[in-house]
């Protein structure tokens, strides 16, 4: 499976070309960009690991692209994204999110079934990557 | 350098009232003291509805009005009758006035001007003062504006057109349960519109098969299914048959994809207690999301959207039968004005027109609309409708949905009319394709990430669309099959609605 979260998940995976592009437009609207990372992609783990920082104040992607490079060498076998931060009022949130990094086998969630009263059913989501330690789930 | 100014082309008011009359009515004509109160028939004019040198407080409330006076009835003395008959006034002078600040309660009509182009209209400008309105009550606020006047026998037609709603009033609301921002980071969906579709058939499908159209268009690639507007409890689908499945729809794409998902549950009922009954069904089963139909009434939907706050639940709001008022230029209420009252009375969704669909929308007005869900601060714009400056106070945005005949070929206008922050909804767009409903989400999941990353990139992706869409279905062969199906597909008449003044070129000075 493939997992789709972030922007871009639907197309090819981005060239560091294009992840260059992107980073130079959330640089322009005057975001910051975070490097994270992790081995657990459930879609309710909203924490990843954080790559230092959010990059304030910089003014060219390629400072970016030199990290993200830098994680990949650590965290490869994992996922990578990166995140934009909007401080603007009213937003202060995440302007933009793309997975940036995969492991080369994404084996998916199991979705748990639990049947309880008038046929409803509880259900639960687990990353099968998950049933191995943290630091061992790929590769 | 020529620049954009707007042009009112405006018809002196001499030309369309005899001149003496015009010129008594730019002073007040309000007969003060034991006179004003003798018992018998006056002119609302006289009575301290018409005072053109009033100058609006900050904390009034603002109503535009479009007055289409009877033929030979003078505009300010319509105008005049539309403050009273929506403030204070009665058919006749009564004399428990005197029991009251009368002087502070009374509308106050300051300003009355011809609409541009078309004869017999005119744009009347009332002021309400803040203590006419319960705080924090739709109902309220709407008997009083537009409970009483529209079928007053001296107009022809009336329509309310906008509202300046002060600050004060603002703060008295609870505004969207969730909002754009909470929206987003709940769905973990950033820089890109959403994507949803309406199930269809709307009436007949089993809970069963319900669940399954759910599904393929869930694991496809949307973020949202919808129920539509009557879609309640009937006898070929139970409101607890179509919840159930539809949450197994929902988990079952969420583990598919690894994304987060969510299924509009229509909450709409005959009662509050039934309302109340399946939202909590829809909470406990673990929904995000639940939907209402405007047609609840104004006092449901806020009810509704302080459950939804209580409950960490978005609100949709589909806007069932405003077209019955908001469609036609010259009698009802403006969308504008249904919009603002929504972002007060709190939902976070609100179906806001396509531009390019199959339903009512020119570019202009739509915008405004847009501005009025999404922004803090809506300067005024007369070329998109926005009569006043409108402060939010940080009340939350909210989530304009576009939906009904639109298609992924359409990709790079939508981006354009709409911006990012929309629900992009393709019904028939994604149900309807030949190969499938999953092949027609994955068709405007990709047509869509594919023009946000040329839009990033700095691409002219609004002349280069077709292109960007042609390069990516190189790739994604639903992409391509959708891009041939609904090649032709255009909806192009007359608005009824528009803007009544246009940006024209000039010279700046």
């Amino acid at each position: 499976m493939r997992i789709t979260q972030g922007c871009f998940s639907f197309l090819p995976d981005l060239t560091d070309e294009q992840i260059t592009r992107q980073v130079q437009y959330c640089l322009g609207k005057g975001w910051a960009v975070n490097i994270e990372f992790t081995d657990d992609p459930h879609p309710r783990n909203n924490f990843w690991e954080m790559w230092g920082l959010p990059m304030f104040d910089l003014p060219d992607a390629a400072g970016v692209l030199m990290e993200l490079n830098e994680c990949r060498k650590v965290y490869g076998d994992r996922y990578i994204r990166m995140s934009a931060y909007d401080s603007t009022h009213g937003w202060e949130s995440l302007r933009l999110s793309f997975i940036v990094n995969r492991p080369k086998d994404e084996p998916g969630f199991r979705l748990e079934r639990h049947e309880v009263a008038g046929r409803n059913i509880r259900y639960t989501t687990t990353s099968y990557a998950a049933d191995r330690p943290e630091g061992r789930r790929y590769g | 350098m020529p620049q954009n100014d707007l042009t009112t082309r405006s018809i002196p008011t001499s030309c369309r009232t005899p001149a003496k009359e015009a010129d008594m009515n730019m002073h007040s004509m309000t007969i003060r003291g034991k006179d004003r109160y003798k018992s018998g028939v006056l002119e609302y004019k006289k009575m301290g509805y018409w005072e053109p040198d009033y100058e609006p407080k900050d904390t009034d409330i603002i109503a535009l009005f479009r007055v289409t006076p009877q033929d030979g009835v003078d505009p300010i003395e319509a105008s005049a009758a539309v403050a009273g008959e929506s403030s204070t006034a009665t058919w006749t002078v009564v004399w428990t006035d005197r029991l009251t600040a009368a002087e502070k309660y009374r509308a106050k009509c300051y300003r009355v001007d011809p609409v541009p182009n078309a004869p017999g209209q005119y744009f009347a400008y009332i002021a309400y003062d803040l203590d006419l309105f319960e705080p924090g009550s739709i109902a309220n606020l709407s008997a009083s504006i537009i409970g009483n006047v529209f079928g007053f026998k001296p107009l022809k037609a009336l329509r309310l057109e906008d509202m300046r709603l002060p600050v004060a009033y603002v703060k008295t609301f609870q505004g969207p349960a969730t909002g754009i921002v909470v929206e987003r980071e709940r769905m973990d969906k950033f820089g890109r519109p959403l994507l949803g579709a309406t199930v269809k058939p709307k009436l007949g499908l089993s809970g069963r098969n319900y669940g399954r159209v759910v599904y393929e268009a869930l694991k496809g690639g949307l973020d949202f299914t919808k129920d539509d507007e009557n879609i309640n409890s009937q006898p070929f689908m139970h409101w607890r048959e179509r919840f159930l499945y539809c949450m197994e729809a929902v988990n079952k794409a969420q583990a598919a994809s690894g994304e987060i998902k969510g299924t509009y549950l229509n909450v709409t009922a005959g009662t509050m207690e039934d309302m109340y009954e399946r939202a909590e069904f829809a909470k406990e089963l673990g929904s995000v999301i639940i939907m209402i139909d405007l047609v609840i009434g104004y006092t449901a939907i806020q009810s509704m959207a302080k459950w939804a706050r209580r409950n960490d639940m978005i609100l949709h709001l589909h806007r069932a039968g405003h077209s019955t008022y908001t469609r036609q230029r010259s009698h009802g209420v403006s969308f504008r004005v249904i919009a603002k009252w929504m972002r007060l009375a709190g939902v976070d969704h609100i179906h806001a027109g396509t531009v390019v669909g199959k339903l009512e929308g020119d570019p202009a007005t739509t915008r405004g609309y847009y501005d009025i869900c999404r922004e803090d601060y809506n300067p005024t714009r007369l070329e998109h409708g926005v009569f006043f400056d409108q402060h939010w106070a940080s009340l939350n945005k909210m989530m304009p949905v576009a939906s009904g005949g639109i298609h992924a070929g359409q990709m790079h206008q939508l981006l354009d009319h709409l911006g990012e922050d929309v629900v992009l909804q393709f019904g028939g767009g994604t149900i309807g394709h030949p190969m499938g409903i999953q092949a027609g989400a994955t068709a405007n999941r990709v047509a869509l990430e594919a023009m946000i990353l040329a839009r990033n990139e700095g691409r002219d992706y609004v002349h280069e669309g077709p292109e960007i869409l042609a390069k990516a279905a190189a790739t994604c062969t639903p992409l391509k099959a959708a891009l041939e199906v609904w090649k032709d597909v255009t909806f192009n008449y007359e608005s009824t609605d528009m803007p009544d003044y246009v940006p024209t070129a000039s010279v700046a000075m």
